[in-house]
């Protein structure tokens, strides 16, 4: 084998794909953020689990696309459900999220207990961690496949949803930038020149419901959880303007992801111990200790509202 | 028909031009909003002239921003009919800059002065499309008006509160409106800026639009404005101010809060 041939058989694959999904799930993280929402991505994350054991129940098997579905139609009801709860419970979105996504994983795994799932192989952990590892590119000889059509096809097929979800958030971020931006700033200003808010809301946590589920089910949710909070805090912490703080967020989210992974496969050699550690969860620490650095030695981590608090 | 709408003016090549040609900017008949049980506005009725400069006044709670936003669709109405120049809302967004209370956004939002002002012009840059540099001298220009003109590259939460009022104007004016709706524009802000938000409002008076304040400085109302709206939940009083700001309908909307020593004062204040 020629140099680099291992690395490209195991490692790029499961590095492109992170990178993929830690990117789609932090350019909607900047805005969830921004209207102090973040935890709608724990919370989309969470009710993933009910969808899809609804969805293996109604069709019998653990295709791809199936759950899929049942896991984003879980996403968009517990989202209807935080809005209900919201409206009819006068209470606050945080206790509202904190209901509804915490019920509905309960009654996920009550579900996945009662049922007929004993022969198929769903399991709590896979859903947290994912399977990052396992994603090998078979087909790769070396670099050279890179140019090899027919080894190109046998990529792991995360790699093509996480891309065509990632162009699909991408587009919708820049087609609606306006009406995200002015809406998430001053609501009542967006909705006076005749912004649908409502609509660009539900919009926005659609495309993070997408987002999510297409990297859940290529890296499982602690990762989702981390992209959808990490690098747009720390990139917020970066710079003080709203089209920096998204480039940012980008490049924090590709950091993580090459260095968790790198780390998590080489790390523990470096320190003599023979098993790698969950990439997963490495990158989602790595995404930490950044937001860490940055809330130590980030250029706008003090915070300059004081100046203009009411009275 | 009232009688004031069948009114009509011949002009002097014989044309007949009906007042209805210029139709009220804003007029409101019953306007009603809930939050819960409780209502926060009922039954105003209400008629905002075209070139007038009117201070909507009333105790804290008393409804006064809740009419604003209901007026614009921002919070749901029970009940009322609205006419902004005649028609719908829908129709006339255009004519319409709306400024809200500065307290009612997050000033650490990542935004430049510039961003701000620039959201002022979000209609006339239209869907799908961004903002070039004639956009960007425009709102240049409207933070001029209000002498913010070197601030256009500042964070917004860097300013104080008087600065983040005069770029929620700007921003206003970049609308480039016929009718200016501004909740409290002049709370918590320094005398300087107070002295250059009114400036700029009469100068839009004097180019013949038409202001509405929510304002809570009684003793700056006849001042600053011509017309008054009394409101407490409902509308005591409205019209010029030597009509409708006298110490009965005052103390009509006050219930009694405001000691007699105080209405003598406005009463100075507006001889």
């Amino acid at each position: 084998m020629e140099v680099g041939a291992e690395f490209v058989q195991l490692s790029l694959a499961p590095i492109v794909i992170g990178t993929l999904a830690a990117i789609a799930c932090a350019l909607p993280g900047n805005f969830l953020l921004l209207r102090r929402q973040a935890l709608i991505g724990d919370a989309i994350s969470h009710v993933a689990l009910p969808g899809i054991v609804v969805a293996f129940l109604v069709t019998g098997t653990i295709a791809t696309w199936p759950m899929m579905i049942g896991a984003a139609g879980a996403a968009v009801v517990a989202v209807a459900l935080i809005e209900l709860i919201k409206r009819l419970g006068r209470v606050e979105p945080g206790a509202a999220m904190g209901v509804v996504f915490t019920t509905l994983f309960a009654a996920g795994v009550l579900l996945l207990e009662q049922s007929d799932t004993s022969g198929v192989h769903i399991d709590v952990e896979h859903a947290l961690y994912g399977n990052l590892e396992s994603l090998i590119w078979f087909d790769a000889v070396g670099w050279s496949s890179l140019a090899d059509p027919a080894a190109l096809a046998g990529l792991p097929p995360q790699l093509f949803r996480l891309a065509i979800v990632l162009a699909v958030i991408v587009v919708f971020l820049v087609a609606f930038w306006k009406e995200l931006a002015i809406s998430t700033f001053d609501p009542g200003f967006a909705q006076a020149l005749g912004i649908r808010t409502g609509a660009v809301g539900f919009a926005l946590v659609v495309a993070s419901a997408i987002a999510a589920v297409a990297a859940f089910d290529a890296v499982g949710s602690i990762i989702v959880i981390a992209m959808f909070v990490c690098p747009p805090a720390t990139a917020r912490l970066m710079t003080d303007r709203l089209g920096r703080q998204i480039a940012w967020s980008v490049l924090f989210a590709t950091t993580s992801a090459i260095a968790g992974y790198v780390f998590a496969g080489y790390g523990p050699l470096w320190f003599g111990s023979a098993d790698a550690v969950s990439a997963a969860g490495m990158i989602a620490t790595v995404a930490g200790l950044q937001l860490g650095l940055a809330c130590m030695i980030g250029p706008r981590r003090q915070r300059t509202g004081q100046a203009a608090a009411p009275h | 028909m009232t009688p004031d709408a069948q009114l009509e003016l011949v002009t002097a090549d014989g044309r007949r031009v009906s007042t209805e040609s210029a139709p009220c900017p804003l007029e409101v008949r019953g306007l009603t909003v809930s939050y819960g049980e409780k209502p926060a506005v009922f039954s105003v009725d209400a008629r905002f002239p075209s070139g007038s400069m009117t201070a909507i006044v009333g105790p804290n709670g008393a409804g006064k921003s809740t009419f604003l936003k209901g007026a614009l669709g921002i919070v749901r109405c029970l009940a009322g009919e609205i006419r902004f120049f005649g028609r719908p809302f829908k129709e006339t967004r255009r004519d319409v800059a709306y400024v809200p209370q500065r307290a009612s956004v997050d000033w650490d939002f990542p935004a430049r002065v510039i961003d701000v002002v620039m959201m002022g012009l979000y209609r006339e840059v239209g869907l799908f499309r961004f903002a070039g540099s004639r956009h960007r001298a425009r709102a240049i220009e409207c933070l001029s008006r209000v002498g913010m003109q070197d601030f256009a590259d500042r964070q917004i939460g860097q300013l104080s509160g008087g600065q983040q009022q005069r770029v929620f104007l700007a921003r206003a004016l970049a609308q480039d409106a016929e009718l200016y709706l501004l909740d409290e524009p002049f709370a918590g802000v320094d005398a300087a800026t107070e002295h250059a938000i009114v400036t700029v409002l009469k100068e839009l008076k004097a180019a013949g639009k038409t202001v509405v304040c929510v304002h809570h400085d009684l003793s700056t109302v006849s001042a600053y404005f011509d017309r008054v709206m009394l409101i407490n939940m409902r509308k005591q009083a409205e019209g010029p101010i030597a009509e409708a700001f006298t110490p009965e309908t005052l103390q009509a909307t006050y219930g009694g809060r405001l000691a007699a020593s105080q209405i003598d004062e406005l009463r100075l204040g507006s001889a």
